[in-house]
C-alpha cells in the first residue's frame, strides 16, 4: 500500500531499481495455481505472503539455535537471545523509537491494543471517564475500550467520517473533552484504505495532555512511521502483515508510559524477583513479556524487517502508489462498481460494491478466477453501516502485485458481471 | 475443478433476482432473525402455523445470491408442509448442501436438490443453511437472533 497523493519528489519505483518480477521469485507462495490458474493474491491487508529468508530465518532457528531466552548460561540460549534482542533492535530502528526498551513483543496489533487497554486503562481510566475512538477502527480497536468502558463505568465517544471516508477533524477536536483520558485511532482503515492524519491528531490531543494510541496494522507495512515524529504514546503492529510471520507483533510505548503502567500478565521472565509475600517486576520491556514468547516468530519479523529495508521503504511505497492509482483508475471504470474509501490520502486499499451483485457472490467467481480478495465486513462493522453497505470487496495490495494482477481482476469482475448480472 | 454452474444454477439466479415470498406476515405465529457474520447476510423468517402445518412462510433480508435463492425456495417449497415434513426437509437439505449422506433419497425436498453443486464450495454452505437454521429458531420459538457462526 502506499500514499496515493502525489510524492512530488519521490522516485518512480521504475527510477529506483524496484524489479516486481525479482522480488515475486523471493515470495515461493506466488508459484502455486488455485483452481488451475495461477495465484493472485490481493488480500494482502488481511494478511501478506512471506518471502523464502523469512521461511528460512524460523526454519534454521528450529534447527540451529532453539533455546529459551534470557535464561541459561549454555550456547544456543546465548544465540537465542541475541537473536531475539537483535530483532527488537531492527524493530526500534524500523520505527525510529527513541530506546530498544520501548518495544514490546505481542502476539499481534490486537494484543498490544488489550495490553494498553488494560494496563493503562485500569489505572487511568475511571467512571464517567470518555474514550476516544472513530468509525473507521477495525474491532480490535473498538472491543478492548468497550470492554475497558464496561469495567470501568467510562464512554466510548466516536469520531465520524464524512462521504470520502476521512476523518472529520473538526469533530475531533469538539470530541475532545475534560473527561477524555485516551484516543486511540487507526492510521491507516483496512477497509477504506484512508490514512489518517495522526500527527494533527497527536498535537490535538496533546495540548489537552491526552495520550494517543496508533493502531498501526496497516501502516507500518506500507508507509514510513517515525513513532517520535507522529510523537504518539502507543503504535500497535502485526507482523504477519508486512512480510512475517502470524502470531507476533509489536507494542510501541514511550519509556516513562510503559514504565508507569502495571503489568498486563503475570509468569515468568517478567519478574526480577518472586515471593509469596512479593514479586518486584523485570525492567521494560520484559515487565510485558510474560512466559516464553514466541521466539521464532520475533526471528522471522526481524528478517521480514531486513528484507523490506534491503528493497527500500521509498521504493515499495512508490510501487504500491503506482499499483493503487491504476487500479482506482481500471476497477473505477467498470460500469456498476462503486468504490467505498475515496479519500485524498490513501494507501493501497480498494473497497468496492457492485450494482446488484453481492461481494460474496464475485468473491466465488474470482476464486475460481485464482484471484484472492477479501469479501465482507473486514472487521469494521461500523463502517459497512456507515455506508449503508452489508458488506464490500476489498482489494489490498503488496510489494510484489503487478498491474497486470489488477488487470485479471477487472476481467474477473467483467465476467463476474456476465455471469451474475 | 468445481464448476460455478454447478452452484450457480439458472433456477438459483432467478429466484436471486426475484425472491418469492419476500415480505413480512402481519401476525406471524413464528418470526426469527439469522445473521452470517462471515459476509454480512441478513435474514428474518415469519411463519404461520395450524394444526401443525405451515399455512404460511415469508422473508425479508439481505445477502448474497446463494442465501436469498435458498430463502426464496424454502419458503416455496414449504406451504402446506407438517411440522416434522419441515423438520426432515432442513435435516435433508442440510445434508445436500454439506455433501454427507449423497446416495441417501432426497426425494423429500424436491426442486430444493438444484442446490446440490453448493456442497463444492464449502466457504458458501453457510449463506444456503442461513435461511433454514433461521426457520428452525421460528419454529420453536427462539427470540435470540441466530448465527452462522
Amino acid at each position: 500500500m502506499s500514499v496515493s497523493t502525489a510524492l512530488p519528489h519521490s522516485p518512480t519505483a521504475v527510477e529506483s531499481g524496484f524489479d516486481v518480477e525479482r522480488i515475486r521469485r523471493d515470495f515461493p507462495i506466488l508459484r502455486e495455481f488455485v483452481h488451475g490458474k495461477p495465484l493472485v493474491y490481493l488480500d494482502n491487508a488481511a494478511t501478506s505472503q512471506k518471502p523464502e529468508v523469512v521461511i528460512d530465518a524460523i526454519a534454521n532457528y528450529y534447527r540451529h539455535d532453539n533455546a529459551n531466552i534470557h535464561r541459561g548460561v549454555h550456547l544456543l540460549s546465548q544465540r537465542a537471545t541475541d537473536e531475539y534482542e537483535s530483532a527488537r533492535k531492527l524493530v526500534q530502528r524500523f520505527l525510529n523509537a527513541g530506546e530498544a526498551r520501548e518495544i514490546v513483543f505481542v502476539r499481534g496489533a490486537t494484543e498490544a491494543i488489550n495490553l494498553v487497554a488494560q494496563a493503562y486503562g485500569r489505572t487511568h481510566v475511571g467512571p464517567a471517564d470518555e474514550i476516544l475512538i472513530t468509525t473507521m477502527e477495525h474491532h480490535s480497536n473498538i472491543v478492548p475500550w468497550q470492554l475497558l468502558c464496561k469495567q470501568k463505568g467510562a464512554h466510548l465517544r466516536v469520531v465520524p467520517i464524512n462521504e470520502a471516508g476521512e476523518l472529520e477533524l473538526d469533530k475531533f477536536e469538539r470530541l475532545l473533552s475534560s473527561r477524555t483520558r485516551i484516543v486511540a485511532v487507526t492510521h491507516v482503515s483496512n477497509a477504506l484504505g484512508t490514512i489518517n492524519p495522526v500527527k494533527d491528531i497527536v498535537s490535538l490531543a496533546h495540548a489537552r495532555n491526552i495520550p494517543v494510541l496508533v493502531d498501526g496494522a496497516q501502516s507500518a507495512p506500507h508507509l514510513a512511521v517515525d513513532v517520535q515524529d507522529l510523537d504518539c504514546d502507543f503504535y500497535a503492529l502485526s507482523g504477519h502483515k508486512m512480510y512475517g510471520p502470524t502470531g507476533i507483533g509489536v507494542l510501541y510505548g514511550k519509556a516513562a508510559l510503559l514504565e508507569a503502567m502495571p503489568p498486563y500478565q503475570g509468569g515468568g521472565d517478567m519478574i526480577s524477583s518472586v515471593t509469596f509475600e512479593k514479586t518486584i517486576f523485570n525492567k521494560i520491556p520484559h515487565k510485558f513479556e510474560a512466559g516464553t514468547p514466541h521466539i521464532a516468530g520475533v526471528i522471522g519479523l526481524g528478517a521480514a524487517i531486513s528484507y523490506v529495508n534491503e528493497i527500500g521503504g521509498s521504493a515499495i511505497a512508490a510501487h504500491e502508489h503506482e499499483l493503487l492509482n491504476y487500479a482506482t483508475r481500471t476497477i473505477g471504470a467498470i460500469p456498476g462498481v462503486k468504490l467505498i474509501g475515496t479519500a485524498r490520502e490513501k494507501a493501497g486499499v480498494l473497497s468496492f460494491v457492485l450494482e446488484n451483485i453481492h461481494p460474496h457472490d464475485i468473491g466465488t467467481i474470482l476464486d475460481q478466477e485464482g484471484i484472492a480478495v477479501r469479501t465482507g465486513h473486514h472487521c469494521a462493522q461500523p463502517v459497512m453501516d456507515r455506508f449503508c453497505v452489508p458488506a464490500t470487496v476489498r482489494a489490498s495490495f503488496a510489494l510484489y502485485n503487478t498491474t497486470k494482477e489488477i488487470d485479471a481482476l477487472a476481467a474477473g469482475i467483467e465476467k463476474g458481471k456476465e455471469f451474475l448480472g | 475443478m468445481a464448476d460455478l454452474r454447478d452452484m450457480y444454477q439458472e433456477v438459483i439466479l432467478e429466484h436471486a433476482k426475484s425472491p418469492r415470498n419476500f415480505r413480512a406476515l402481519q401476525e406471524p405465529s413464528g418470526k426469527a432473525e439469522g445473521y452470517n457474520p462471515l459476509c454480512g447476510d441478513r435474514c428474518t423468517v415469519f411463519i404461520n402455523t395450524r394444526d401443525g402445518v405451515i399455512n404460511d412462510v415469508s422473508f425479508e433480508g439481505s445477502g448474497c445470491a446463494i442465501s436469498r435463492a435458498s430463502a426464496s425456495m424454502m419458503t416455496q417449497s414449504l406451504k402446506g408442509k407438517t411440522l416434522e415434513e419441515a423438520e426432515k426437509m432442513f435435516h435433508s437439505f442440510h445434508d445436500l448442501v454439506t455433501g454427507q449422506n449423497k446416495d441417501a433419497n432426497q426425494a423429500d425436498i424436491g426442486k430444493l436438490k438444484v442446490f446440490a453443486g453448493v456442497s463444492e464450495f464449502p466457504a458458501r454452505v453457510k449463506c444456503a443453511t442461513l435461511a433454514w437454521h433461521t426457520l428452525q429458531a421460528a419454529l420453536h420459538g427462539n427470540s435470540a437472533p441466530i448465527t452462522t457462526e
